[in-house]
């Protein structure tokens, strides 16, 4: 099965922790993290995310410049802090 | 013509961490149910027993409005705002987590379990200061009458949440009815039975039982035991 890759952007380095931890429980996810809109620009022009996860600390101006730069990419707004929702909210994206 | 969604108590998510049973409404960790994903902005309601001296560790939240509701026994919080307290059965806790908050929650009887309700409500406002609230309700204010416990308001009755929210709760005898009018055009009302049977218009209700109504101004609930309920008003479409 192909991995799925996801980016975390959060601004709250320990919630991305607890964000990377959680996703990389499944097998087939792998999770890079960024804790600002630019290091989260510098990796979507590096390489292509099934999924990008915007989580605390990103507005919606720096979340238009990110889907600008990354037209083709999937996006979504994580809450929670990286707790009991973030599997259902990958499901939901990847997989309907 | 209104839109209603039944969920029967026993067709809810189950987990049994040992020192936790949850029962979910909505899907939550590892229970994933796609018909199942939120009732509007109501993203969670677990249905939580945590055993003497269990409890969830320090862990963190952003972007969401939780609401905690003791049903028996007491627990004891610890947030990274350096609140300390117990909420008790009677009380209701809420944290707006905002840009991020740390807490834990544990029982704080070695011995017997705490019951509670823990809600989560999708917020209006993202990234807002995190904040922590409780309050004492009367029961004596809930019964045969719907008690506000929640709201969008600060100068409201209950406590407040950043959303479009009203909660009440209540403890009807057998017999009472009353009619619930909807706050906002656009909310859907989720309701919660606690304990005992309840008519949602036509629908009879049990025990845990959850219904879902919408596309409607109001509606009435009548008491078909003693009963105990909590309704939960959310608007149905929302900014994410």
């Amino acid at each position: 099965m192909k991995r799925v890759e996801i980016l975390a952007v959060c601004s709250h380095p320990e919630i991305l922790q607890t964000i990377l931890r959680l996703i990389a429980n499944t097998a087939d996810w792998n999770a890079t993290g960024a804790e600002t809109e630019e290091q989260a620009l510098i990796l979507l022009g590096k390489q292509y995310f099934d999924l990008v996860l915007l989580g605390s600390g990103m507005d919606e101006n720096s979340a238009g410049r990110l889907k600008f730069a990354a037209p083709d990419m999937k996006f979504i707004q994580h809450y929670g802090g990286g707790s009991g929702l973030l599997t259902a909210e990958i499901y939901g994206a990847l997989y309907q | 013509m209104a839109n209603t969604v039944l969920h029967k108590a026993d067709t809810r998510g189950f987990a049994d961490h040992g020192w936790l049973k949850s029962h979910q409404s909505f899907s939550f960790a590892g229970y994933y149910n796609p018909a199942r994903i939120h009732f509007g902005a109501l993203r969670v309601l677990n249905d939580d027993t945590v055993l003497g001296g269990g409890g969830f560790g320090k862990h963190p939240h952003d972007n969401m409005e939780i609401i905690s509701i003791p049903l028996e026994g007491d627990l004891e919080h610890q947030d990274s705002m350096d609140n300390v307290a117990v909420i008790k059965n009677g009380d209701i806790q809420v944290m707006s987590a905002g840009t991020g908050i740390y807490h834990s929650e544990y029982n704080k009887d070695k011995t017997d379990p705490v019951k509670f309700l823990q809600i989560w409500v999708f917020p209006n406002q993202r990234n807002v200061e995190p904040r922590y609230d409780q309050i004492t309700l009367k029961p004596e204010d809930r019964h045969n009458r719907l008690q506000q416990i929640l709201s969008p308001n600060a100068d409201d009755a209950g406590v407040w949440i950043y959303q479009n929210a009203w909660f009440h709760l209540a403890d009807f005898d057998k017999g009472i009815s009353t009619e619930y009018a909807l706050k906002t055009k656009g909310n859907g009302v989720y309701v919660f039975v606690l304990k005992g049977d309840v008519k949602v218009n036509d629908q009879l209700l049990n025990t845990r039982d959850g219904y879902g109504i919408w596309d409607t101004d109001n509606f009435t609930i009548s008491a078909e035991t003693d009963a105990g309920f909590l309704l939960m008003e959310v608007p149905m479409e929302f900014k994410y």
